[in-house]
């Protein structure tokens, strides 16, 4: 959880060497006015989701994030040298996680199925829409703050977790991936991008309640950030007062 | 009294990754005094044993040559190549020079 609070905060600094306002940003994202990944909008139901959320979401996020490392910004080149440090951790984890119960009980093993089941496709859309029809790729590929395209890194992706969903004893859920030697890369069926296009909307599985929470845990949190200030300043004053008596 | 982030300044984060090193800049954080900043700090950069010491500096504080300027502020070094001892001939045969 630390890890992924600090990935939060090491990106809004890279957005701040351009001038971004802290609290700004964070007001933009209360009032659903700036996006998040579309990842987050879908449910963890148990275990087996950390483990399923750790190999794919996070592997991924690795996958997207590497060639960011060498991106034309420093400050979010840097932020990702650290990230994907730091997501490779929760990758290896999450799969440990989900060989462990691959090889516990029948039970085990279904909710280890059922996680990877639920888990596949959303992370598929998270390198974005195809090529053809993303907004924003053209402008970021020639800036070079992208170096890869969406079509490309998911192709990436797929070609990783394959093998390894081998080594999990477990199935991905999709019955037209097969390795295609002439491409030499594995070909995978259709993204449903209606889906994909409710959840950036708002309308996915858990939008809703996930910003609420994020609200609340905001607003709940005033009266910490309320103290520390307060401290700051009496601790300020203090410092004063002795310092004039010297 | 406000809500903003802004009560809260912006710190700028160095840290020394072991004995022998200096201390290298690591990023940012925005905290509401020094003593804050440095166990942020703590919690945000050095999670894995990353560091043996921690310095905060205000961001606010940091006086920087400007980015716009670089040719003309760096440009009294600019005819001086002599101040790299590659600059100079050693006759063929001579060591440790």
């Amino acid at each position: 959880m630390q890890d992924e609070a600090g990935h939060g905060l090491y990106l809004y600094s890279a957005a701040e060497t351009l001038g971004a306002d802290r609290a700004e940003l964070l007001d933009l994202l209360h009032q659903g006015r700036q996006r998040y990944s579309s990842i987050f909008n879908y449910p963890t139901l148990n275990w087996a989701d950390v483990g399923a959320i750790g190999w794919l979401v996070d592997g991924a996020a690795i996958t997207n994030q590497v060639p960011l490392c060498r991106c034309s910004y420093g400050p979010y080149a840097r932020a990702m040298v650290r990230i994907c440090k730091e997501e490779s951790f929760h990758q290896r984890q999450g799969f440990e996680i989900l060989h462990v119960l691959a090889h516990g009980t029948s039970a085990q093993r279904a909710m280890a199925q059922n996680a990877v089941d639920r888990w596949y496709w959303p992370s598929l859309m998270m390198f974005g829409p195809p090529d053809a029809e993303s907004a924003h790729s053209e402008q970021s590929m020639a800036y070079k703050i992208k170096r890869f395209s969406n079509d490309d890194l998911r192709q990436r992706f797929v070609d990783m977790i394959v093998p390894q969903a081998d080594a999990l004893g477990l199935t991905l859920p999709d019955p037209d991936l097969r390795w295609n030697a002439e491409r030499g890369h594995y070909d995978f069926g259709p993204i449903d991008w209606a889906e994909f296009k409710q959840v950036l909307k708002g309308n996915g599985p858990c939008n809703r309640q996930r910003l609420a929470h994020r609200r609340a845990a905001h607003a709940e949190g005033a009266w910490v950030r309320e103290a520390a200030r307060a401290h700051a300043a009496k601790r300020a004053a203090r410092e004063e007062r002795e310092g004039s008596a010297a | 009294m406000s809500e903003r982030m802004d009560d809260w300044p912006l710190w700028e984060v160095f840290v020394r990754a072991r004995r022998g090193l200096s201390h290298v800049h690591v990023g940012s954080l925005h905290a509401a005094d020094a003593e804050h900043a440095l166990r942020n700090a703590r919690d945000l950069y050095t999670r894995r044993q990353e560091g043996v010491s921690v310095w905060v500096v205000p961001a606010a504080r940091i006086t920087a040559s400007a980015p716009e300027e670089k040719g003309a502020f760096f440009d009294p070094a600019d005819d001086k190549v002599y101040r790299h001892p590659t600059f100079y001939t050693v006759p063929e045969g001579v060591e440790h020079l």
